[in-house]
């Protein structure tokens, strides 16, 4: 029933997080999906720059009203920048989450990037949840 | 998803799919958690009207000559003195001065009250009536009754509007028989938000009537998000969080609730004694001084010495701060004590505060006496 907007210039995991390519670093944020499934974000805990996550570790947590979820690395490598303006206002998660509500920037350690889901799969497999 | 069959539906579950809430299990119904959004529905509450439905809690009717009596031995608050037409709140306690339930009396007739109680607790709390009534009659109405609550400085206006001859000359904690959209109701000036509003028992069957009407006449849909939010705000105890059959009223800080003086009623020799004694642990409503949210279960510490429990937690959105309740030892219940709130190992400053978090003096909505 509820719409989503998913770019097709992005890839997703299967935690709700997408990621972009931006020169030699991969951004990194929560998808539309998983903005409107918490509903109003009110927190959001993320590492300190420099540390090394591998593909699938909590990397940080979002919280909503009533939920509280972690955030997982959808790749492997350091975390070169992460989204401080986050810690003052969380609700830019859901008013922008592919732009300013962005969370981490990653340097990649693998090619993992590519087996990341297109928009179109994603798609799909949000719907698959939701059914 | 394969529960979601077993849980229980009120009259206005197809109507709250169709406003496109999310819905969720709550005490074994499946209810809304938001329509629009939390943070919204919390704000039409405290600056205009918000429309819950819950006509998930249950209402336990005793009736004839024994009525009163009965219920004065059942429930913590004074009965027999309560008029017709009047509302106490008050806790049905076991023998250990443990809550079995916290609920609201109405007093309809001489011979005539019932008990509105949480949905989760219907049928313990019909089995512990039952057990105590002797002669009077018990019946649980629930499943007949729709109720809705209509909160927020503009509800007296709305319900003006649906025909109510003049809410506003109802105070508080009193309640009519009247027509409200042409409906037979009972409509009582209570709610569970610490905003000014009104409960509406109906018929069950037209419960949807009354409820289409209000959002009509612009009330705005809310959930049970909302409803959380706004009782931590008011420090308004939910049953399973700050209550229940192990913790005291007194312990709870619902003292004025409970007629230890008069006596008479289950729990009140352990009540009496814990008096005496002293209550060992006290309930306290705490503010987060960094950011983050307190959840029930976080740890309550000092000195990296665990306290207590946190029983709620929420962001408040109109203090824009983190506020919370929960259990410590009496030695740490004073207004300014520094407490630390553990989230996920992280020992997070807060400061014990005077309850409730939010006044209608803060809030700035017209007051309903």
């Amino acid at each position: 029933m509820a719409e989503y907007d998913f770019p097709e210039s992005l890839r997703y995991s299967r935690e709700d997080e997408w990621a972009r390519v931006e020169g030699d670093r991969i951004v990194i944020g929560v998808s539309d999906y998983a903005q409107q499934q918490l509903g109003d974000i009110v927190f959001v805990e993320l590492p300190d720059v420099g540390t090394v996550v591998s593909a699938g570790d909590p990397f940080g947590v979002i919280e909503s009203v009533k939920t509280v979820s972690d955030l997982f690395a959808p790749i492997s490598g350091e975390i070169v920048a992460v989204n401080a303006d986050l810690a003052e206002s969380p609700e830019t998660v859901n008013e922008d989450c592919y732009g300013d509500g962005w969370m981490i920037a990653i340097e990649p350690s693998d090619a993992e990037f590519e087996t990341l889901l297109s928009a179109q799969d994603y798609a799909q497999y949000v719907k698959d949840r939701e059914d | 998803m394969s529960d979601a069959a077993a849980l229980r539906r009120t009259p206005l579950h197809a109507r709250h799919v169709a406003l496109g809430a999310r819905m969720v299990p709550f005490g074994g119904w499946d209810m809304p958690v938001q329509y629009t959004g939390i943070l919204d529905e919390h704000r039409a509450v405290r600056e205009s009207a918000g429309l819950f439905d819950v006509s998930h809690m249950g209402q336990i009717w005793l009736r004839g000559p024994e009525a009163v009596a009965v219920a004065e031995r059942l429930v913590t608050c004074p009965v027999a003195s309560l008029r017709p037409g009047r509302v106490r709140y008050g806790l049905l306690c076991n023998e250990r001065g443990g809550v079995v339930d916290d609920v609201t009396v109405y007093r309809v007739a001489d011979d005539e009250l019932f008990l509105c109680v949480n949905a989760a607790n219907i049928e313990k709390d019909y089995r512990w009536v039952v057990r105590h009534a002797g002669e009077a009659d018990v019946r649980d109405q629930s499943d007949a009754t729709g109720l809705l609550a209509i909160q927020g400085p503009e509800a007296a206006g709305l319900m003006t509007r649906l025909g109510d001859p003049d809410p506003g000359t109802l105070k508080r904690f009193r309640f009519r028989e009247t027509k409200v959209a042409s409906v037979p109701a009972l409509v009582s000036r209570t709610g569970y938000t610490g905003s000014d509003g009104f409960e509406i028992y109906l018929p069950a069957g037209e419960t949807e009537t009354v409820f289409d009407a209000l959002l009509e006449a612009g009330a705005q849909p809310a959930g049970l998000g909302a409803r959380d939010t706004l009782r931590l705000e008011a420090a308004l105890p939910l049953y399973g969080h700050e209550l229940d059959d192990e913790t005291t009223p007194l312990e709870a800080g619902l003292d004025r609730f409970v007629k230890l003086a008069e006596g008479g009623f289950l729990g009140a020799e352990a009540l009496r004694a814990q008096s005496e004694a002293g209550v060992e642990r006290r309930l306290v409503g705490f503010v987060l001084d960094e950011r983050g949210v307190a959840r029930a279960d976080h740890a309550l510490a000092r000195d990296g010495e665990t306290l207590g429990r946190v029983t709620s937690g929420a962001p408040s959105p109109t203090l824009g701060k983190s506020i919370g309740l929960g259990y410590v030892p009496a030695g740490f219940a004073e207004t300014g004590t520094r407490l630390d709130v553990l989230i996920r190992d992280r020992a997070v400053a807060a400061h014990v505060v005077d309850v409730p978090f939010v006044t209608k003096a803060s809030v700035g909505g017209q007051t309903g006496g």
